[in-house]
């Protein structure tokens, strides 16, 4: 994407009235999608999104400019805006040589899908909406999404940092919408990789669309979902989300730092039921969150975050690790070449433990099973997080009986993490996610076997 | 500026050729982003963006695409790549790209010179003047998580090869800081924000203030029992749901057989004390716009009226479709989006009475604060509607103990018939709906 000489001089440029630390972050980004909505293929879109972000810090204080003009001249312009936002006061002239390429092993990539003819695209969209039609005439609206990206990005430092890597990422995802007596309700499945389109190996677009299908018409029998606190029981692959709010962001070592975790000093405490190992692991081939180096240069890492109920350590990325004179945990992430990087989460999961899940259910007289979950929400200061059931039961008398309606189920992250009391022997990989944190979204996978709560707030109107 | 974007729009809608309509929307955007942070500057970003969004529409048939430099060749590729795109589309009788309608754009005026003339130095110095305030508002604020002074100058033009030529150019800033308060080992959070279009509108003590009293006023919250009450929504709260209230009235949600309201028009769908319109032609609008994002001009347009359902909204293409105007309400994420249907500016018409006054009259009530989980509780297809809530308990007409780690629940069809009062206290926020008191009966508090 850029010559090293010119990253050289480039970072020289920004280094040129005295910096502790420039960057170069160089990122080119295709991507395709495809709308079905309707019946119809509404839309084929592609886009070409280019640039280069370049950050200078001066003591505490990070000076940041992008540019999507990557000529030596563009590269110059943004280097002198970075260094003059960091408001540097002097200081030695420093000659950035960068040297060491190192490349790291690409990521797999079977079936690149900017070779997939547009129209094989379109087919799958079209399979979708006939899978989920036939599902009975109840089913009264459906949209299909396909979409691809590749991303390739180069990150060169003033430590002599220069490093590439080439992430492609395939998604398919299937909305239905079914009406009945009772109104409409809907239903969503979705499956990603960072893969290419051999993604469709593994997935079945027509089995998605009947699943989602179905997931809609269970609903139109639904009943308003109840209220109060009670036992909630996540099937497998569900309960990532609640990982991620409940403590995942909390161990954030940015969030850590500002005292606005939940979790801040407590390394080496026991924090979550013993039965409980939580990790962070980026280099999981494949899985959503996966990537060679994070978008700081470091690669990814495998990273035990909470050992048998024990907090073990936070997530870290650069800025964070050097003030703290360690290396970073490779999650420094950022959601473009516009953006400063962050700590950000990759694939999280709990691991397996060695209940029956079958049993956990039946050890439960009266509560709520949470077959899919659908996105959250959390105050790491508070640690008080929310996460949406999109499609959730009873649990009568130790079986999962009728259906229950949409909502939001709140709890404390700490607490909760206590409260854990069974973890099934079924471990899955969850849906694939966006995570949003302070108006940056990336990519994040998650996962965890059957697990109970033995109380949360289930946040329906029924008594 | 703008009229060098417009030049760039209307030479690639130039490119349609026989059969096949082309859209072109150019963008600029400049920006400056100063984060403060224990009394230095933690971040500063200065940066611009650029980029076009190319629709060509062939035969009823759609492609899209899009691209984020504006060199020659980049164009030239970004429109061969649409128009290669619209051969895979299905065909859409009502597919098009907007034609001018006759209607004239408000003359707004939304920029301010001050803001592109204001220097960086002052820009940091808001930044940690907001930090400083926040901190020093009261002694339990024990920390700022974030102070942060933004800005940007926004230019857009959008031509079509059906005659749209349009363009639109403003000015916005804000300080946010976001705090966290401190006592006998409870920690609560509170934002405070203060919007304008250049930075003499703002205000750095009604930010520090605000993300004061919001956390402290929290500290010591515990769990409220599980019950049905009366909930007083703050202004900011209010804004968030007109905003899901605004999805379901979309024509398109209405077309596509997702909308609550779909065969509701001229019924009773809220309380008589509702009155809900979307104008974009009001200045004082963060998001007021003179024309939509398909280069028509926005208008004023009543969607509820004393309760009434009077209007959908549409754009060009889901008026055809429903064989009436579009109403100007074409939206659209930047130049990296098709346009879609969308409320600009939502506002609800303002009761006589303020928060206080509405307070003192409810034995039982939670005045929210704050909600969470709107993308992970709120089906807008089929109402369900629950979201996590924080906030004061209301017992015999005032406020007493704070309330967190609740749901409030209901549904979207229920939340606006049981609407008791619309407050008195408008105020436009940086989102694209005005927010009000407004009170609303028999919700479900799920916490203990």
């Amino acid at each position: 994407m850029l010559e090293a000489e010119v990253v050289n001089r480039t970072l020289s440029a920004a280094m040129r009235t005295g910096a502790d630390f420039a960057e170069v972050f160089a990122e080119d980004r295709r991507s395709s999608s495809a709308i079905l909505d309707d019946g119809r293929v509404e839309e084929v879109v592609s886009g070409r999104d280019r640039g280069a972000g370049i950050r200078v810090v001066v003591g505490e204080t990070t000076g940041f400019a992008h540019t999507a003009d990557l000529s030596e001249a563009g590269l110059a312009a943004a280097a002198g805006a970075a260094a003059a936002a960091a408001r540097q006061t002097g200081g030695a002239r420093r000659v950035v040589e960068v040297s060491s390429l190192e490349v790291p092993r690409p990521l797999a990539v079977r079936v690149p899908p900017e070779d997939v003819p547009k129209s094989t695209k379109v087919a799958l969209l079209t399979a979708a909406d006939a899978a989920a039609r036939s599902a009975g005439p109840a089913i009264t609206q459906v949209s299909a999404r396909y979409g691809d990206g590749r991303r390739r990005i180069l990150v060169a430092d003033s430590d002599g940092l220069f490093t590439s890597d080439d992430q492609v990422r395939t998604l398919f995802s299937v909305s239905c919408v079914a009406s009945g007596d009772t109104g409409m309700q809907t239903g969503r499945e979705s499956a990603g990789r960072t893969a290419g389109f051999e993604l469709f190996d593994l997935y079945d677009v027509e089995e998605m669309a009947r699943r989602a299908a179905r997931r809609a018409l269970t609903k139109l029998t639904a009943r308003p979902a109840p209220s109060g606190e009670m036992p909630v029981v996540v099937g497998p692959g569900g309960g990532g989300v609640l990982f991620h709010e409940a403590c995942g962001h909390g161990l954030e070592a940015d969030l850590v730092a500002k005292s606005a975790s939940a979790f801040a000093g407590r390394v080496g405490e026991r924090v979550a039921a013993e039965m409980v190992t939580l990790v962070d692991d980026g280099t999981m081939a494949g899985e959503w969150g996966h990537y060679g180096i994070d978008d700081e240069g470091k690669p990814a890492a495998r990273n035990v975050l909470i050992s048998d109920g024990v907090l073990t350590d936070y997530m870290w990325d650069r800025l964070r690790a050097r003030k703290e004179g360690r290396a970073s945990s490779g999650n420094g992430r950022r959601q473009s070449y516009q953006h400063l990087p962050m700590v950000r989460m990759t694939n999280t999961y709990i691991e397996n433990g060695d209940a029956d899940p079958d049993d956990i259910v039946a050890d439960t007289p009266h509560g709520v099973y949470v077959a899919q979950l659908g996105g959250g929400q959390v105050n790491t200061a508070t640690g008080d997080f929310v996460f949406g059931m999109t499609e959730a039961y009873l649990i009568e008398n130790g079986e999962i009986t009728a259906p229950v309606r949409e909502g939001n189920l709140i709890g404390n992250g700490p607490e909760v993490l206590t409260r854990i009391d069974a973890l099934g022997n079924d471990f899955a990989m969850g849906s694939p996610g966006t995570c949003g944190k302070d108006g940056q979204g990336v990519p994040v996978g998650d996962g965890t076997p059957t697990l109970r709560v033995t109380a949360l707030t289930v946040g329906g109107t029924a008594a | 500026m703008s009229q060098n974007l417009l030049e760039i729009a209307q030479r690639v809608a130039g490119w349609a050729g026989d059969g096949f309509d082309v859209e072109a929307f150019v963008a600029h955007e400049r920006e400056t982003e100063v984060r403060a942070y224990g009394g230095e500057v933690e971040s500063l970003t200065a940066a611009s963006a650029q980029g076009i969004g190319v629709r060509v529409v062939q035969q009823g048939r759609q492609g899209f695409a899009y691209a984020a430099t504006l060199d020659d060749d980049t164009v030239r590729e970004t429109f061969e790549e649409a128009l290669d795109n619209s051969r895979f589309g299905s065909v859409d009788e009502f597919a098009g790209v907007a034609e001018p309608d006759g209607l004239e754009p408000e003359p707004l005026d939304l920029y301010r010179s001050e803001l592109a003339e204001f220097p960086t130095e002052d820009k940091v110095a808001l930044a940690l003047e907001l930090e400083r305030v926040t901190l020093g508002a009261d002694p339990r604020v024990t920390g700022v998580e974030s102070a942060e002074y933004a800005d940007t100058v926004y230019e857009s033009a959008v031509a079509t090869s059906r005659g749209v030529a349009a363009t639109a150019r403003e000015t916005g800033c804000y300080l946010a800081a976001y705090s966290l308060a401190t006592e006998h080992d409870d920690t609560q959070t509170g934002f405070g924000f203060s919007v304008g279009r250049h930075p003499g509108d703002l205000s750095v003590e009604t930010a520090g203030t605000d993300a004061a009293t919001r956390a402290t006023r929290l500290l010591g919250a515990s769990k409220g029992s599980t019950r049905r009450l009366t909930v007083v929504l703050d202004p900011y709260v209010t804004a968030r749901l007109l905003g899901i209230v605004g999805a379901t009235l979309s024509g398109e949600a209405v077309l596509k057989g997702r909308s609550l309201f779909a065969d509701r028009m001229h019924e009773a769908v809220g309380a008589s004390s509702l009155t809900l319109v979307d104008d974009a032609t009001d200045p004082d609008a963060f998001t007021a716009s003179a024309i939509d994002a398909e280069g028509l001009a926005t208008r004023r347009i009543p969607l509820i009226t004393d309760g009434v359902l009077q209007s959908f909204l549409y754009d060009t293409y889901t008026a055809r479709r429903a064989g009436v105007s579009s109403t100007g309400s074409a939206v659209r994420g930047g130049f990296k989006g098709t346009p879609g249907v969308g409320a600009h500016a939502l506002s609800l018409t303002p009761g006589t009475r303020s928060q206080d006054e509405i307070v003192a009259g409810i034995d039982d009530g939670l005045l929210v604060q704050g909600v969470t989980g709107l993308h992970s509780g709120v089906n807008a297809v089929s109402g369900d509607f629950s979201v996590g809530a924080e906030g004061l308990s209301i017992r015999g007409g005032e406020t007493a103990e704070p309330i967190r780690e609740v749901t409030i629940a209901s549904t979207i069809q229920r939340l606006l018939l049981d609407v008791v009062e619309v407050g008195s206290d408008l105020e436009w926020l940086p989102m694209s709906a005005a927010g009000v008191t407004l009170a609303i009966a028999d919700v479900t508090m799920s916490g203990t």
